[in-house]
């Protein structure tokens, strides 16, 4: 099973740290994240009315969050009326035991699995394993990510840090451990790896009596469920085998087919850069003598309801899982997706994780900062979620503290610990800036032992003078030389 | 027209050769141009930081000092961004708060009425050619909350294009953010390095002798890159190109 885990991750700042001075690294996101940006900025170009879809989309999504509760019945009535079971599950380890509980009911030990941000997030794979049943990871990039006890580092290309020579000593040192192994003397052309992954995945599907899957969307008023990929590895995890079970996040759901035609027209273009993607697999419950005979559905909350509750942060529940907004993100591109500790990284990670979570862990604390707000991520989102506005809200939440929900009741948390020198920095400054005779002793106190200034800071102040000069204080403020050449006539000051 | 400068804490402290800039070139256009005394801090870094709180009070002076102009104008694209973006979202904040309208009541009258300096020499007085001389190769860096809260879009380049003697340079992945970020700049100094480097680098490339921006703040971040990597560049203000004229060049 893939060995790495997120547990216990150390800040957000440390992790980036080592990525930042992995030069293969770097280079590696660097081409993928501007190939595929380029893309996108075209394939949204060419779209007369995007931004009436992106306005809609927005809207289509906080109408169904608004009467969330309304639209879960009818789609639990859909698909029970179809001929599926729905399961609920408050948390992760609810929904693990239930996934665990309806392969253990099936007899099999085996599951192929469609590429799953849902799955991931609960740590299914590792549930199962706990409990004796392998989960197959079949779309390309997350087998790539499963074979080399990896994580993934992307939402949607999740071995996007790995370039063609790695993936190539991936897939020849691991394939022959989990099933047939990669061909003799496989080189690293595109064309060789696809294929060695199709010849090791075929074996896979043919064998499979349970499938587990995620989906990218949910159809209320029909109980339909759609898996929205390129490869078509999914559509034979959804088709081949016997028993399906889907696990999905609540707020995946859309009210109508109409709304869905919105997502199908915003997601490929800001995902893949594709005006459709290949493959749309759609299912409503069972059919007779046509694909699974069995399908369950485990909706999974774990902190939705919580995220929900907040007024500002609860836009990240609009997300798509497009991933435009990692691969336009210059933070991102320089320290990788795992230094976001999080299935979910990138700008969307950055605000969905502390939301999903909380803002106790080390990771989850730092990950609001993880960001410039240069706003290149509110930008390029489909779904307008202003991500710079729900960052500086949960700084706010991590300096100030604050009312909360936590599964499901009120909490106030305190003011984290770790602030407090910045804190007393920025009450000081607002002090400062609330007495302006002060402000201006102290800025001609700055300059005019300016030639004492040091060079490079120590404590603190080094991150910044290890890599950049401090400025050279001036020999007066404007303010005094304002009151030199212009004063006494005018300017005043104070409300006029 | 009566205009108020609104430095900016920065500039006021460090860079007060951006301000006699704004001034000169105001005054050059025949604006009457005011520095009210009292005026210190927008409240960004605060309200950026997670200390809306602590910035309101600092909004509301800004409100007091500067409610009474016709215009209000700041060579800061994101201390603009901070007035016309920010301070209406902080009076929604306080209203859902349960604290009523009398935030969003203060900071109302100094909204519409404050423009980054290439926006109110384009859009009020509707000028692109300043008259300036500046007889160098320039690259021009869009700052982030100007260039996506403000939406400049090509109203410097414009600018910068009528600069006499001016020439200008394309700048390979210009609309990138440098890394600065206020402080994010320390916060994640190895992730906000990285990005001033690749600035400094991509902005060597095009030949330039300037990279012109108007932020000061992102000036800092890259001119300070530009010092530890022994760049030959040098980071200017746009306001200080557009006062530079013939008689008076920028030294």
């Amino acid at each position: 099973m893939s060995g790495g885990t997120f547990v216990g991750m150390p800040s957000f700042p440390k992790a980036a740290h080592e990525a930042v001075h992995n030069q293969t690294l770097r280079g590696n996101l660097r081409h993928a994240t501007h190939t595929i940006r380029a893309k996108r900025a075209n394939a949204v170009a060419e779209v007369s009315d995007w931004a009436e879809l992106r306005e809609a989309g927005k809207q289509i999504k906080d109408h169904t969050l608004r009467h969330l509760d309304r639209y879960l019945v009818q789609l639990e009535e859909s698909v029970t009326a179809a001929g599926g079971t729905v399961h609920w599950a408050a948390d992760a380890d609810e929904a693990n035991r239930i996934v665990t509980y309806l392969v253990k009911a099936t007899g099999e030990s085996e599951v192929v699995k469609v590429k799953s941000m849902a799955t991931q997030e609960i740590g299914l794979n590792e549930a199962l394993e706990a409990e004796g049943i392998n989960a197959y990871e079949t779309d390309l990039a997350e087998l790539i990510v499963q074979l080399g006890k990896d994580r993934p580092s992307h939402i949607l290309v999740p071995a996007i840090h790995r370039n063609r020579g790695e993936i190539r000593d991936i897939f020849a040192r691991e394939m022959s451990e989990w099933g047939r192994p990669a061909p003799e003397g496989l080189t690293d052309t595109p064309a060789e790896l696809a294929e060695a992954a199709r010849v090791h995945l075929r074996e896979k599907f043919l064998r499979a009596k349970v499938g587990v899957s995620g989906a990218n969307f949910m159809v209320a008023e029909t109980g339909t469920l759609v898996v929205v990929e390129s490869e078509g590895n999914g559509r034979m995890c959804l088709t081949l085998p016997e028993t399906l079970i889907s696990v999905v996040g609540i707020e995946k759901i859309v009210p109508t087919w109409q709304d869905l035609e919105v997502f199908l027209q915003t997601l490929p273009r800001s995902s893949t850069a594709e005006r459709m993607n290949p493959y749309t697999s759609t299912w409503t419950g069972t059919t007779d003598e046509d694909g699974p005979q069995s399908f369950h559905l485990v909706l999974i909350d774990n902190g939705r309801t919580d995220t929900l509750a907040d007024e500002v942060g609860r836009q990240a529940l609009r997300c798509i899982r497009c991933s435009a907004c990692l691969n336009v993100c210059p933070v991102y591109e320089r320290a990788g997706g795992h230094a976001y500790g999080s299935v979910y990284p990138g700008p969307i990670g950055a605000i969905l994780s502390p939301q999903l979570r909380g803002t106790q862990s080390e990771i989850d604390a730092s990950l609001p900062y993880a960001s410039s707000l240069c706003g290149a991520c509110y930008d390029v989102c489909p779904v307008a979620i202003d991500i710079p506005e729900v960052l500086v809200h949960l700084r706010e939440r991590i300096v100030e503290g604050g009312v909360v929900t936590r599964d499901g009741a009120k909490v106030v948390l305190k003011p984290a610990k770790g602030h407090a020198a910045e804190r007393a920095a920025m009450r000081a400054a607002r002090w400062a800036f609330g007495h302006p005779g002060a402000l201006r002793t102290g800025q001609r106190f700055a300059s005019r032992t300016r030639r004492f200034h040091p060079r490079t800071l120590p404590g603190p102040g080094k991150a910044w003078s290890e890599t950049r000069a401090l400025p050279t204080v001036p020999a007066e403020p404007f303010r005094d030389w304002w009151q030199r050449t212009h004063g006494g006539n005018k300017s005043g000051g104070g409300a006029k | 027209m009566r205009v108020a400068l609104f430095l900016t804490c920065v500039n006021d402290t460090l860079y007060p050769d951006t301000g006699r800039a704004v001034v000169k070139l105001l005054t050059r256009l025949g604006v009457d141009v005011d520095f009210p005394m009292a005026q210190t801090c927008c409240g960004q870094a605060h309200y950026n930081t997670g200390y809306r709180h602590q910035a309101e009070p600092m909004a509301r002076h800004f409100s007091d000092v500067f409610g009474g102009y016709e215009a209000i104008v700041t060579p800061s694209g994101s201390c603009g961004a901070m007035v016309r973006e920010l301070y209406p979202r902080m009076g929604e904040r306080a209203r859902a708060e349960g604290r009523g309208d009398t935030l969003a009541a203060t900071l109302a009258p100094v909204v519409p009425k404050t423009y980054e300096l290439t926006e109110f020499l384009v859009d009020v007085l509707g000028v692109t050619d300043v008259g300036a001389y500046y007889p160098h190769t320039v690259t021009y860096h869009p700052t982030c909350h100007g260039l996506r809260s403000l939406g400049l879009g090509d109203r410097p380049r414009r600018l910068l294009q009528s600069v006499k003697g001016l020439e200008l340079k394309e700048l390979p992945g210009a609309d990138e953010c440098c890394g600065f970020g206020g402080t994010f700049a320390v916060k994640n100094s190895d992730v906000s390095a990285a990005m001033g480097a690749d600035k400094v680098r991509n902005a060597e490339s095009t030949g330039a002798e300037v990279l012109c921006a108007a932020d000061n703040s992102c000036l800092m971040h890259i001119g300070g890159t530009m010092t530890r990597l022994r760049t030959d560049m040098r980071p200017v203000h746009i306001a200080e190109i557009l006062a530079s004229t013939e008689e008076e060049p920028l030294s």
